[in-house]
């Protein structure tokens, strides 16, 4: 460490790897379900692109979780964004691929990605 | 990248009702469910319940579990990491409240508690200083060298109203500044980590929770004064906070934050170990350096101060770990944001060790001022059992005991000192309505005996005259007289013993007298432990009516002073009674009674 200015980016770049300990409640929460289902239709895979999408992106204010069935099996992988003051986006049948788009598209620039969401399924 | 952590408690607390353990079957049900790559296990510092340990914290969620054990781990990595099912009944149970989970900010111990030393420990690796620099450390050091000059770090810390944690509230930026002021070759920064007080251990939770602050603060003061060498001095019984210092200060050197032209600035500065072996003298500042210089810890008289001869009798400032850990905050945040905490005279927050007959064993840090009402009976969870709060004991060996009746008054230095008791490291132990006063004096005055130095007559034969007569008092051979016996004997010590252990060690001793005088006559006059601890005091006697002559109690006896034949009533000898209580505990129908 020869300055200040070296110990500051040191700061940033490890800031992202520990942001997840703190307790934000204005984050932007992509849950993956991670039940029996999930996990069987490939889920895991989802969840890992989701977590280096968003870690190369260096995303702060976006939080990936996991949680239980939701109980629309028949469309899982299911992923669930939840945006503090807005409805929830539901994307379904998820595959590493569509993750890219969805980081780029809604978590940065705030437009749902319509194709991917359970609506566009159903009809 | 992790999409989730876990944070499982590694301090002294929780590593002693077995969190390594806990660690190792994580490790290995994480690997059996293929996560390595996906979930981060992480050791960190204490998280200030210990009662509940060990504790362990998934985030992001923030799911908090106590009481873990490696049976647990199985269930919490297949539901909770694995599937994102929160394991419920596993949780802290404050948290849980229905169907939703409570963050830990809202729980009754952490509510009221604000944490500013101990604010890095539970949230980051010990033993990793990328995680203390990606929570803001080292900043203070780097804008110290590259924006301060020494007199204005000295002027902060004045300024914020910081004042010394390990006891004597000496103010901190005014011994900075002596020691500044003195013109020397060589000076030095010293800490004391060497925390003796029975039932205190913030400093070691700091140390463990938190290292790097400490080293960063040590070189904060040592540009402050104008020092380019630091000594540690702490206790060899604290082999977690020696290893996790150690780590610490290595990886500080390799990073270029300890030693020569740190941050390209041309200010060295480094620091050495020096474990203290066990003396509980030692903590006092004079004993203490002369212990640094490898002479036997004895203290001496002052002046000279530390801030003009000390450690080799050159200039030095020697603070307490939890002083310390105050000071990078204060300089990233500045003196006014400091001071806008506490009372008029003390500023900031101060760490409490909680023990005894109280619910939430554990540390809590709380702003000055809080009243200790609050800390006992909302952060501490009250008194278990459903009995009654008798007395705080704070300050360890040289504060007193407070009462209930003032239990509403607002904690900071001047208003401990003035009801007989002081603020000290911040040991807080709390006795309930079965401790007896005049036993807890004894036994505090049977730790100084033991911990004198011996080098000053008040202290080494004052304490041992002042123990004999307490311990007449607790035999029931005690008269009318010792009372202002003890009184004036312990103003005698106060006055003239050589350094701050003697002159205060009197102190648990005057506090009960003062608040608990009725206690010593009930032991003197009527020859009767009212709380029924001191053993010579009570005796055990069986009812005639209820004791059916099971002979139960007459076979546990280890005295043989029961005597009685099968199904009659049995009858204690005294003369042989050795007051035990193992007839009592044994009886099944409630005939045995203590009196």
């Amino acid at each position: 460490m020869k300055s200040l200015a070296e110990l500051q980016a040191l700061r940033d770049q490890m800031k992202s790897k520990v942001g997840i300990r703190e307790d934000e409640n204005d984050n932007i929460r992509v849950v993956v379900g991670m039940a029996t289902c999930g996990i069987a239709a490939g889920a895991r895979p989802v969840l890992a692109a989701f977590t280096e999408e968003v870690a190369k992106r260096n995303l702060k204010n976006v939080t990936v979780a996991q949680t239980g069935c939701i109980g629309i099996c028949q469309y899982e992988p299911v992923v669930e964004v939840f945006e503090p003051g807005k409805e929830k986006v539901t994307y379904v049948k998820m595959t590493a691929d569509k993750v890219a788009r969805i980081v780029s598209d809604h978590l940065v620039n705030g437009s749902p990605v319509t194709e991917y969401t359970i609506g566009a399924v159903n009809k | 990248m992790y999409r989730s952590t876990v944070l499982v408690c590694g301090g002294t607390g929780c590593t002693s009702s077995g969190s390594q353990k806990v660690i190792e079957a994580l490790d290995k049900e994480i690997a059996a469910a293929g996560l390595e790559k996906e979930v981060k296990v992480i050791k960190t510092g204490c998280f200030g319940l210990c009662a509940l340990g060990p504790i362990m914290v998934v985030y992001p969620e923030g799911s908090f579990y106590a009481g873990m054990t490696p049976e647990h781990v199985h269930e919490v990595v297949q539901e909770h990491l694995l599937k994102g099912r929160i394991v419920k009944h596993l949780l802290y149970k404050e948290t849980v409240d229905g169907e939703t989970i409570k963050s830990l900010d809202q729980t009754q111990f952490y509510k009221k508690q604000k944490r500013i030393a101990l604010r890095n420990c539970g949230v980051i690796d010990p033993e990793n200083i990328e995680e203390y620099i990606a929570y803001d450390g080292y900043q203070a050091l780097g804008k110290v060298l590259t924006e301060m000059t020494p007199e204005q770090v000295v002027k902060v810390i004045k300024d914020s109203g910081l004042r010394g944690r390990g006891g004597a509230g000496f103010p901190t930026g005014l011994k900075w500044s002596f020691a500044a002021a003195n013109k020397a070759d060589q000076k030095y920064v010293a800490c004391n980590a060497d925390e003796g007080d029975p039932g205190a251990f913030m400093d070691r939770s700091v140390l463990e929770g938190d290292p790097h602050v400490v080293l960063e603060a040590m070189a904060i003061a040592g540009y402050a004064i104008g020092a380019n060498h630091g000594f540690i001095y702490v206790r060899a019984e604290y082999p977690i906070a020696v290893k996790r210092l150690q780590i610490a200060i290595g990886q500080a050197r390799e990073m270029g934050l300890l030693g020569k032209n740190i941050l390209g600035t041309g200010f060295d500065f480094d620091l050495e170990l020096r474990l203290g072996a066990g003396a509980f003298v030692c903590g006092e500042e004079t004993a203490l350096m002369t212990s640094i210089m490898g002479h036997r810890g004895e203290p001496r008289p002052r002046p000279p101060f530390p801030a003009v001869s000390g450690i080799f009798y050159k200039p030095t400032v020697l603070n307490n770990v939890e002083t310390y850990a105050n000071v990078p905050r204060i300089i990233l945040n500045g003196a006014e944001w400091f001071s806008s905490m506490g009372t008029e005279k003390s500023k900031g927050t101060k760490v409490f060790a909680l023990g005894g007959k109280i619910n939430n064993t554990g540390l809590v840090e709380v702003p000055m001022g809080t009243t200790l009402r609050e800390i006992i009976e909302e952060i501490g969870g009250g008194i278990p059992n459903g009995k009654k709060f008798k007395a705080a004991q704070t300050g360890g060996p040289s504060g007193g005991c407070i009462p209930a009746s003032k239990l509403d008054i607002a904690i900071d230095y001047d208003n401990l000192i003035s009801i007989g008791s002081m603020m000290g490291s911040g040991g807080m132990i709390v006795m309930d309505e079965d401790n007896c006063m005049v036993d807890i004096a004894k036994f505090f005055l049977g730790f100084t005996v033991d911990e004198s130095c011996g080098k000053c007559t008040p202290c080494r034969i004052g304490t041992k005259r002042l123990y004999e007569i307490l311990d007449r008092i607790t035999k029931g051979q005690g008269t009318m007289e010792d009372i202002p016996k003890l009184k004036e004997l312990c103003m005698f010590i106060k006055e003239n013993a050589l350094c701050g252990l003697g002159q205060t060690a009197p102190n648990p001793v005057l506090s009960t007298l003062r608040y608990f005088e009725d206690e010593y006559i009930a032991h003197i006059k009527d020859k009767r432990c009212p709380a029924g601890v001191c053993k010579a005091l009570t005796c055990y006697v069986i009812d005639r009516d209820k004791c059916k002559g099971c002979t139960k109690c007459a076979r546990n006896c280890p005295a043989d002073a029961i005597s009685g034949s099968v199904k009659q009533p049995h009858v204690i000898d005294q003369s042989k009674c050795i007051k035990c209580g193992a007839c009592m505990e044994n009886c099944s129908f409630g005939a045995i009674s203590k009196k």
